[in-house]
């Protein structure tokens, strides 16, 4: 991954702050936007990027983080109508180059997929890892 | 025809309600197992219970034979997934999406899905006076690039007794149709406006008000 890229990340629960985590102490800029304002007591002391209080689907709250400057926005929170959606107006709108969206839903991702959203289904990835896991079937 | 509508509330009741009394059939889709037994008591719909973004439930709706598909809940990212899904998966000739913050309209219009913005849509027919009582209906077409308005001609208009062609109506306007005692009459130059004819006008927003003025003769 590039250095010095401007992320906005939405969603500040567990994996969105890990994210933020992760990529504001390897230095790059980072916005966390999340409708809750306890959510981001999940970011760490160390973390140096800011915060943005809002709906993500209200376009003004994407305006005020900035979305339309970012090289890349991830999706995170637990609503995949949420991601799915503000993937593809990061993309549409905003111009941003990389998005990608959490989707829990295997079925609602391979509709995306086609899309062109770029999308990562925990569910399929933790389904492959337990399967890898106890060496049945399936484990390509 | 066939519909499908997602959403909840008095607007989905309602809304159900008119497509039914037009001999539509309806499908309906909420989240809530009390909505639903509800609705299913009071209309004569297939209720489902479910998440309408979800393949699983669109399916059970019958979504492929539907010929459109309505989604109306106060969710805008909810909305884009319905109309994606119903449209892209499943091939629904029309779906239309309600977009709660009135700047998506732009945005899912982008994004291929038909929307319309209920505040937008209040705001204007506001804006655009139609608190006069002449004016029974006003409708934003094009993105909100051209209305139509609907006015029936006061006694006093200074239209009233004078030809199309003799009126000199502010340019890019237009009266469309007149509705007269029960007919419908496509206008020419040479029809003659008589009081209590019913118009229906095409205007752009800029000329808007300058022609409403023009025909009901009101000068504020």
């Amino acid at each position: 991954m590039a250095t010095d890229l401007f992320v906005v990340i939405v969603g500040c629960g567990r994996l969105g702050s890990y994210l933020a985590n992760r990529l504001s102490r390897a230095g790059h800029g980072v916005v966390v936007i999340d409708a809750e304002e306890h959510a981001f007591g999940n970011l760490s002391p160390e973390y140096s990027g800011f915060r943005v209080e809002g709906d993500a689907t209200e376009l003004a709250v994407l305006k005020q983080a900035k979305v339309n400057q970012a090289d890349l926005v991830i999706a995170t929170t637990r609503a995949d109508n949420i991601n799915l959606m503000v993937a593809q107006v990061a993309k549409t709108e905003f111009g941003v180059a990389r998005v990608l969206a959490r989707v829990f839903e295997p079925r609602r991702e391979a509709v995306y997929r086609c899309l062109g959203v770029e999308t990562i289904c925990p569910t399929a990835v933790a389904g492959e890892m337990f399967l890898k896991a106890v060496g049945g079937e399936g484990s390509a | 025809m066939k519909v499908l509508i997602v959403g909840g509330g008095k607007p989905v009741y309602f809304l159900c309600r008119t497509f039914l009394a037009k001999g539509h059939e309806v499908v309906l889709i909420n989240p809530s197992q009390d909505e639903c037994v509800q609705l299913a008591r009071r209309l004569k719909v297939t209720v489902i219970r479910g998440d309408g973004s979800d393949p699983t439930i669109l399916e059970e709706a019958g979504a492929h034979g539907a010929d459109a598909i309505l989604a109306v809940t106060p969710n805008d990212q909810d909305n884009l997934a319905v109309c994606q899904l119903g449209s892209m998966e499943y091939g629904v000739p029309r779906a239309v999406a309600l977009v709660n913050d009135p700047d998506n309209e732009q945005v899912f219009q982008k994004l291929g899905v038909t929307a319309f913005s209920g505040t937008r849509t209040i705001v204007s027919m506001i804006e655009q006076r139609t608190a006069l009582d002449e004016i029974t209906n006003l409708i934003p077409v094009g993105e909100g690039k051209v209305n139509i308005t609907e006015l029936k001609l006061p006694a006093d208009s200074p239209v009233v007794g004078r030809t199309l062609r003799e009126l000199s109506l502010p340019a890019d306007s237009l009266i469309a149709v007149v509705l007269r005692n029960g007919e419908t009459v496509v206008p020419r130059g040479d029809t003659t406006l008589r009081p209590g004819d019913r118009i229906v006008l095409i205007t752009l927003p800029a000329n808007h008000g300058p022609v409403i003025r023009a025909i009901t003769g009101e000068t504020h």
